[in-house]
Parts: structure tokens; C-alpha cells; sequence
């Protein structure tokens, strides 16, 4: 499954983003789901806490996430806001995560 | 040389941390600032904005353009009348929070910006001003 959004999101469109996910998650029994915030102006500690909260739902649920296309600038702005997704496995973008996801689970299988 | 507008956001919901943070991307890039400074000043206007929200509720923030003496640069004032900080030091301190979020933010916002001022009363408020200026 592959998440992505088009503008800058709300604390209440990341509540929605999460909640959506799980559910989507639980429905269709992924495996993996990628998130794309590449549109994503400003990751600030709401919107990485929630990102993390997502990864740590998903592994629960037994499956992968990975957050792909975290801007350059906005890397750098988390890492001076102190910032980290810990735990949560990240790719350069859309492409990376998915080469991520099949290496993974070819060394699962 | 003109003089640079002035933008005033009232804080009330998270809808006005969004429109608080774009606005002041859009006059930080006006104002001359990098795509990357542009996202660290938003980035900052954004967790000011947040706390205003999370902690008093209610609150105004106000950005515009500044210079001196053959600097210029962007000035943010996040004021609220909330319940103010009881102890300035420890809100400092990174990772400190009395809400159960990552922390008030406010070292981070001190490194993401050049200059930093904090004033805060118990029961009457707070109001942070933060300065950066264009390299």
C-alpha cells in the first residue's frame, strides 16, 4: 500500500492520515506501506510524532512501513529541532522504499 | 526601499499553524531568504504556533521583515495570555513537556533561529520573539 498527499497537512489531517492508514492496513492485510511526504513543507514534532505513531500501529499489525521523500531541507530542519524517527525505516523515495520492501521480504521468504 | 510587510496570524486551531507557517515562508522567500532558511523559519513558526495551541489556547503570531545597519532579516512574535511558564530554565532543557508532547520545542526553535528571546508571567502569559538573519 502506498500512502501520498498533494499539500501540507493539518494535525487533524495527520489524526485522519493514521487513523485511515491502520484501518486501511487492517482491511486489506498489507504487508508494507509506503508514505510519501515529499509534499510535506515543514515535519515538525507533531507531524514526526505522528509518523512514528503510524510505523509503530503498522508493526503491530505485522507489517512494514517505510517514509519515503523527506525533502533535504527539511531533514536538516529536524535534525536542528532535535527530531528523529527512530525505529522507523526511511528511503529516499518512492522507488528506494520499494527496492527496500523487496530486498526484505526476499530475505524473509 | 520599501519596507517589508507585516503579517499577523491569530492562533487558534491547527488549521492556523498551517496558514501561520506557509504565510511566513512566503514573506521569508520575499524577503530574500533561501528555500532551506525559508523551511527552518517555518519549521520554527510552526512548533511557536503550536505551542500557543497546545498550551494557552489562544494567541497571535505576528512576522515581518527587519533590518539595520546593512542586515536584514525576519522577526516572529509568538504572544498568547495563557497560563505562562513557571520555570523558564527547565522549559528550556530539551525534552522537557508538561503536556505528554515531545516538549515545548523551544530549544529547537532556539537552534533553528539566530536569535531567541522568551518573557513569561505565570497567569499572564508568554511571548517569544525570534530573529533570523539573511546570510
Amino acid at each position: 500500500m502506498i500512502a501520498t498527499f498533494q499539500a501540507a497537512l493539518s494535525d487533524a489531517d495527520l489524526n485522519q492520515l493514521r487513523s485511515g492508514l491502520v484501518r486501511q492496513v487492517v482491511k486489506f492485510r498489507s504487508r508494507a506501506v509506503i508514505v510519501d511526504v515529499t509534499a510535506m513543507d515543514v515535519m515538525d514534532s507533531f507531524a514526526s510524532r505522528t509518523l512514528r505513531e503510524i510505523a509503530h500501529m503498522i508493526r503491530l499489525r505485522g507489517a512494514e512501513t517505510v517514509i519515503v521523500g523527506i525533502q533535504p531541507e527539511v531533514a536538516f530542519a529536524m535534525v536542528q529541532l532535535g527530531l528523529t524517527l527512530e525505529g522507523v525505516a526511511t528511503a529516499l523515495d518512492l522507488e528506494e522504499g520499494l527496492a527496500y520492501l523487496t530486498q526484505k521480504f526476499k530475505n524473509i521468504n | 526601499m520599501r519596507a517589508a510587510q507585516e503579517i499577523r496570524v491569530v492562533i487558534h486551531t491547527d488549521q492556523d499553524i498551517v496558514a501561520a507557517r506557509q504565510k511566513g515562508r512566503a514573506l521569508a522567500v520575499e524577503l530574500g531568504f533561501s528555500p532551506g532558511d525559508a523551511t527552518l523559519i517555518a519549521t520554527a513558526i510552526s512548533e511557536l504556533a503550536r505551542n500557543i495551541v497546545t498550551y494557552a489556547g489562544t494567541g497571535v503570531v505576528g512576522i515581518q521583515g527587519i533590518q539595520t545597519s546593512g542586515r536584514q532579516g525576519i522577526l516572529i512574535i509568538a504572544s498568547d495570555h495563557g497560563p505562562g511558564i513557571a520555570d523558564i530554565r527547565q522549559a528550556m532543557r530539551d525534552g522537557f513537556s508538561t503536556s505528554g508532547s515531545l516538549g515545548l520545542g523551544l530549544p529547537g526553535v532556539r537552534r533553528l533561529m539566530d536569535e531567541f528571546d522568551l518573557q513569561s508571567r505565570v497567569g499572564r502569559g508568554t511571548t517569544v520573539a525570534v530573529k533570523k538573519w539573511k546570510p
